[in-house]
């Protein structure tokens, strides 16, 4: 990757974490932690990895996401409004009245999400279907799921990768935000993942283990996982939950928090330096 | 009865629609050989995806299928195809508007030997509170082969509950099948029967042996259970003023429970209903069953004589 790129494509993260915080500061609350860990795999995935076109946001055979932690919606939003799905004033409207923009991803209301998603352990198996029905058809498109680490203690995640395996769903990308983080404490305090890539490994996939902040790595990890024949791929993002905001990032629990303006403004301020 | 299992139907006529239209699947979860759908995969090898004993994610794989474009049927249990994926049909298939077509065998009491694990007395209500399901209780062979054709042209998520087995025959070839219209099969002025599943063709006896005793019982059939033809329902109640349920299933939450809720808005008359009277089952054979659970001939004459003395 050259430098331009890097740059550029850090610039994309920094603007998701930005929109992202207006987003849910506008309410004056949300899931922010889990939305900013993942902006750095969303930057990549919507700046040249995914193929997508905001003019057409159905468009037959492209990629498409699953934001399996749906609670992430307001970084997923961000994304889309910055990539242009949308306009970004949409992003004020969050969890307001008649939204287009709920909490969790809906794909019936919002232009560019392509899953529904809201409990826990489905979204990954609702996209074992979509990528199998892309094999069917013949398509290129491929799918990419967005999983949580507290997430993958749902069984239906086993039964999905389960499934994954058996069809050879080369097609699909699993990304794991491994932030370590879950309401009732560390993962490894409530149930362990143990070691994710061993896991999947021995479920029959493709494995990659990269720094989920770093957009070059990211990037080579998305391109080397086109390429795998047979199996579908995982790909282990190191995160921090609350990544690049230091008040949510210092915060003992950050998984929905609520703000005032000024912390909003500063959290803003901070975030365009 | 019947001249061959539900399940044969159900196969045949799946190898048939899938013939007919290439965005029809299948997604099973180990039960096809039960089901009678194993041969469909011989047929169609790349359209049927097996997910192993994993009805969670056959219930997903399904929605992720229909949000493609595929029109895919998942088989199990009733009990596996209702309350263990009641979860992902209300988020992933209903409130996604991902329209998938839900088959449950061994409904109510024809679960039989598989006994009080396997006889889902809660289906129908487990998915009747879920918004935007559409709920069929299948009779027979005739009706099957109209409902699953309908299945495919339905733009929406459909629960549909059958026997396995050997059934009662109560259609024929001539039959004229309407999705969301209920089945006037004799007119009558006392009573109102209203009767779905496997306890049609029991109504259908008691009607006749009623009109021996002098009384003239009106017999619907209702095979779509949610939304119900309230129109017909209360066309009927209008002329007969009381009504009796008939169905197998928990009388809880089903179709006696659609109909009550009907009339006390619109046109509040007597009724009885028979059904799984909200008690789980033991295992046993269908006629014993139904002699436990009062939901025999005598039982449905019974309730008929009783609910036109409350009038």
């Amino acid at each position: 990757m050259d430098r331009e790129r890097k740059e550029f494509l850090e610039k994309e993260a920094k603007r998701i974490r930005y929109l992202t915080v207006d987003c849910i500061g506008s309410l004056g609350e949300g899931h922010i932690g889990g939305s900013l860990s993942i902006a750095d795999v969303l930057a990549v995935l919507y700046n040249g990895v995914m193929n997508v076109d905001p003019e057409n946001p159905k468009m037959e055979g492209r990629d498409q996401l699953v934001c399996s932690k749906g609670h992430a919606g307001p970084a997923v939003y961000a994304t889309l409004a910055s990539r242009g799905f949308f306009p970004e004033e949409w992003l004020h409207t969050l969890n307001q009245p008649h939204t287009l923009l709920p909490s969790h991803c809906d794909k019936n209301r919002t232009p560019g999400v392509d899953m529904t998603t809201g409990s826990l352990g489905q979204g990954i198996s609702v996209a074992m279907g979509m990528a199998a029905g892309q094999k069917l058809k013949g398509s290129e498109g491929r799918v990419y799921v967005i999983l949580g680490d507290g997430e993958s203690q749902e069984g239906q995640v086993w039964e999905a990768i389960m499934f994954a395996n058996q069809y050879h769903l080369d097609n699909l990308t699993v990304l794991l935000d491994y932030n370590k983080q879950q309401i009732d404490g560390t993962v490894d305090e409530v149930v362990t993942l143990g070691d994710p890539k061993e896991r999947y490994a021995a479920f029959g996939f493709d494995v990659q283990e990269v720094d989920g902040h770093d957009v070059e790595a990211i990037e080579n990890a998305l391109l080397a996982a086109k390429e795998v024949v047979g199996k579908p791929q995982l790909i282990v993002l190191h995160t921090v939950k609350g990544k690049g905001v230091s008040i949510v990032q210092n915060a003992a629990f950050n998984h929905y928090m609520t703000f005032t303006k000024e912390q909003v403004s500063s959290m803003l301020a901070e975030l365009s330096e | 009865m019947s001249k061959r299992p539900l399940k044969e139907v159900l196969c045949e006529k799946m190898i048939e629609l899938m013939a007919k239209d290439e965005r029809v699947v299948m997604v099973e979860s180990d039960l096809s050989r039960s089901n009678g759908t194993l041969e469909v995969r011989s047929h169609f090898p790349d359209r049927v995806f097996d997910c192993g004993i994993a009805e969670a994610n056959m219930v997903s794989v399904a929605a992720g299928l229909a949000s493609q474009g595929f029109i895919p049927f998942t088989t199990t249990f009733t009990a596996f195809s209702t309350r263990r994926v009641c979860d992902q049909i209300t988020l992933s298939v209903s409130y996604a508007k991902n329209p998938v077509k839900l088959i449950g065998t061994d409904a109510g009491l024809t679960g039989e030997l598989n006994g009080g694990t396997h006889i889902s007395v809660e289906d129908i209500a487990v998915i009747r509170g879920i918004p935007g399901m559409v709920i069929v209780d299948v009779v027979d062979e005739a009706q099957l082969k109209q409902v699953l054709e309908d299945a495919v042209l339905y733009d929406g998520p459909m629960y549909i509950r059958m026997s396995r087995k050997m059934v009662e025959d109560v259609y024929d070839d001539s039959y004229e099948f309407d999705l969301f219209t209920a089945d006037l099969l004799k007119e009558g002025k006392d009573v109102t029967v209203l009767a779905s599943g496997i306890e049609l063709p029991i109504a259908k006896c008691a009607v006749e042996e009623l009109a021996e005793e002098g009384i003239d019982a009106e017999l619907i059939g209702v095979h779509t259970i949610k939304p119900l033809d309230a129109e017909t329902v209360l066309a009927s109640v209008a002329k007969t003023r009381c009504a009796v349920t008939c169905e197998n299933a928990n009388v809880v939450g089903g179709l006696g429970s659609a109909v009550a809720e009907t009339l006390v808005r619109h046109d509040p008359v007597p009724v009885e209903m028979i059904g799984i009277p909200d008690r789980f089952c033991e295992v046993g054979l269908l006629p014993w069953l139904l002699e436990q659970n009062h939901m025999t001939k005598d039982d449905i004459k019974e309730a008929v004589r009783k609910v036109i003395a409350r009038k």
